[in-house]
């Protein structure tokens, strides 16, 4: 009895998290003018709407250009810093590890001010390069704790065997370490471009004027009026940020089932 | 031998580690402290802010009542959304931490899900619930309950339910970690010592499950406590969280000095409640969630 409540009440929990965003897709496809309750059929017109609305197709490409070269960027760095974390002790460890979740452990509204300000200071204003920077000191911590993570499960027989048959640092880390660290390295980037590509709360702080991301251009329509545009762009969102990490999740599983470790 | 450079510091570590600290260094460490010294400068008409040592800043937003009060609103709403979230998320947590059911994994990968949808979407999307043309009024109408639609956004309870709907998951999350680690015939001894269910429950499980509760509330209140976008999507005009002071003062008015300040006053008061966290259970807890 008691276990069929619990069921119940996660089944309950589970609606409360998934029908507002159900209700998101189903009324993107109201042919319905105001794009709003009761649903009057069944219409590709807002999607049709979005591709042609000029305003959306540039936050896009801003999105999707930030959000590569942070993932790029971000996991560059943490994958190094990772590597220092799993396979090296040194003292003062303990503290680096709290130094490079620092920028997660600062509410991000501080981290958007601060950095806003002092390179302002410094003489770059609000642009995209500001933007770039602020987001890769944002997605490091969670590359450092996705990757970090991955890492512990790579063992590290293989390079020593690289190493002892004469091949040099270098030569070991491309021909055995990276692939072998792969499925991390891809795991920190997905991580890394799908917090870029949603974030809103610093890059209010950080976009100049006229440039918009696609969550800031969401926040700035949502400031008009609700429209079936802003569903169908939803909709459009979350195949974006779910399909993409879902397959990539898929893909790392598969990858790392191979006999490499 | 597997761990031999294990023992070996050198500078390899420290190289792997220096871009990573360098962007920490000079993308956060010395903006939070250039932040510190900018509170104490003062607005001009000019743009140009007058350096210098003033208090004028930190007397207005430490006496100010309008502050305190924005200030006290944020904390209720934190503490709410995480009493909230405490009260939706243990059932689920202890739900897919000991079912038998078969696709236990399915049930995760829907728990893990709401990450990805975008957070302006999840919490715009509350207003095709519960606005005036919104889902529940359409229902309502048609059922004739109602004549007209019901008034149910852009209140405080909304925000706290845009909150809610967004932080759920990472305190689900942080219990089912807790509740997964324990090891089951812990369970198993206290029935068969005479517990009855309830009551292994309550002195075996809950407390071996608090730490993953804690990660979770500490998760919680420092993001809700912190956010902006909320109360500007779901919020009425008087509904202003502290952030959004900070945004006000920043991006509207322009007054960085000001702006400074607040932010910091945000910084001291979330980072005490993650230093008491730190010092009495550790960062580890919260890392766990990643692995």
């Amino acid at each position: 009895m008691s276990w069929f409540l619990i069921r119940t009440y996660t089944i309950l929990v589970y609606v409360f998290m998934f029908a507002p965003v159900a209700v998101v897709m189903l009324l993107s496809f109201n042919a319905n003018q105001f794009g709003s309750f009761p649903m009057e059929g069944f219409s590709f017109r807002w999607f049709v709407e979005l591709w042609h609305n000029d305003a959306v197709m540039r936050a896009f490409r801003t999105s999707l250009i930030l959000g590569s070269l942070t993932a790029v960027i971000s996991t560059t760095l943490g994958v190094l810093a990772s590597l220092a974390m799993v396979r090296y002790n040194f003292p003062s460890k303990n503290f680096m590890a709290t130094v490079l979740i620092a920028p997660i452990l600062v509410p991000e509204v501080v981290l958007a001010v601060a950095l806003l300000l002092f390179l302002q200071f410094l003489g770059i204003h609000k642009s995209f390069l500001l933007l770039l920077l602020g987001h890769v000191i944002f997605t490091l911590p969670f590359v450092v704790l996705v990757v970090q993570a991955r890492l512990y499960a790579v063992r590290r027989e293989y390079e020593e065997a690289a190493l002892s048959l004469g091949a040099n640092a270098l030569q070991t880390f491309f021909a055995v370490t990276l692939p072998l660290i792969a499925p991390a390295v891809f795991a920190g980037m997905l991580f890394a471009f799908t917090i870029s590509f949603d974030d809103i709360t610093g890059t209010l702080f950080w976009k100049p004027g006229g440039v918009e991301t696609v969550p800031t251009q969401i926040f700035a329509m949502l400031r008009n009026s609700i429209s079936p545009e802003i569903n169908a762009l939803g909709t459009v969102m979350i195949l974006i940020t779910v399909v993409l990490p879902v397959s990539g999740i898929a893909l790392v599983r598969k990858l790392s089932r191979n006999p490499g470790r | 031998m597997a761990t031999a450079d294990m023992n070996e510091s050198g500078a390899k570590p420290w190289l792997l580690l220096s871009p990573a600290l360098t962007a920490i260094t000079l993308l956060l460490a010395i903006p939070i402290c250039f932040i510190v010294v900018y509170s104490f400068w003062l607005k001009t008409a000019s743009g140009v802010p007058q350096t210098g040592f003033h208090l004028d800043n930190w007397a207005e937003v430490l006496t100010d009542v309008f502050y305190r009060d924005i200030l006290f609103t944020t904390l209720k709403i934190a503490f709410l959304t995480t009493v909230v979230c405490i009260l939706l998320g243990y059932v689920p947590a202890y739900f897919i931490a000991m079912t038998t059911f078969r696709h236990k994994a399915f049930l995760l990968l829907l728990l893990m899900l709401p990450f990805w949808i975008s957070y302006i979407i999840r919490t715009m999307s509350w207003i095709n619930i519960l606005g005036g043309s919104g889902a529940i009024n359409a229902v309502l109408l048609w059922l004739g309950i109602v004549d007209e639609p019901i008034r149910m956004l852009y209140n405080e309870p909304t925000v706290i339910i845009g909150l809610v709907h967004y932080l759920l998951p990472f305190m689900v999350l942080n219990i089912y970690v807790s509740l997964d680690g324990i090891d089951r015939s812990l369970v198993d001894a206290a029935r068969s010592l005479g517990c009855t269910g309830w009551q292994a429950f309550r002195e075996v499980t809950l407390p071996l499950s608090l730490p993953g509760l804690a990660a979770g509330s500490l998760l919680c209140f420092v993001l809700s406590a912190g956010t902006y976008i909320t109360p500007l999507v779901l919020g009425g005009p008087t509904d202003a969280m502290f952030a959004n002071l900070v945004f006000e003062a920043i991006i509207t008015q322009l007054n960085w000095p000001l702006g400074s300040a607040l932010s910091l006053v945000l910084l001291v008061l979330l980072g005490l409640l993650v230093t008491v966290y730190n010092r009495f259970i550790g960062m580890s807890q919260i890392a766990k969630t990643f692995g």
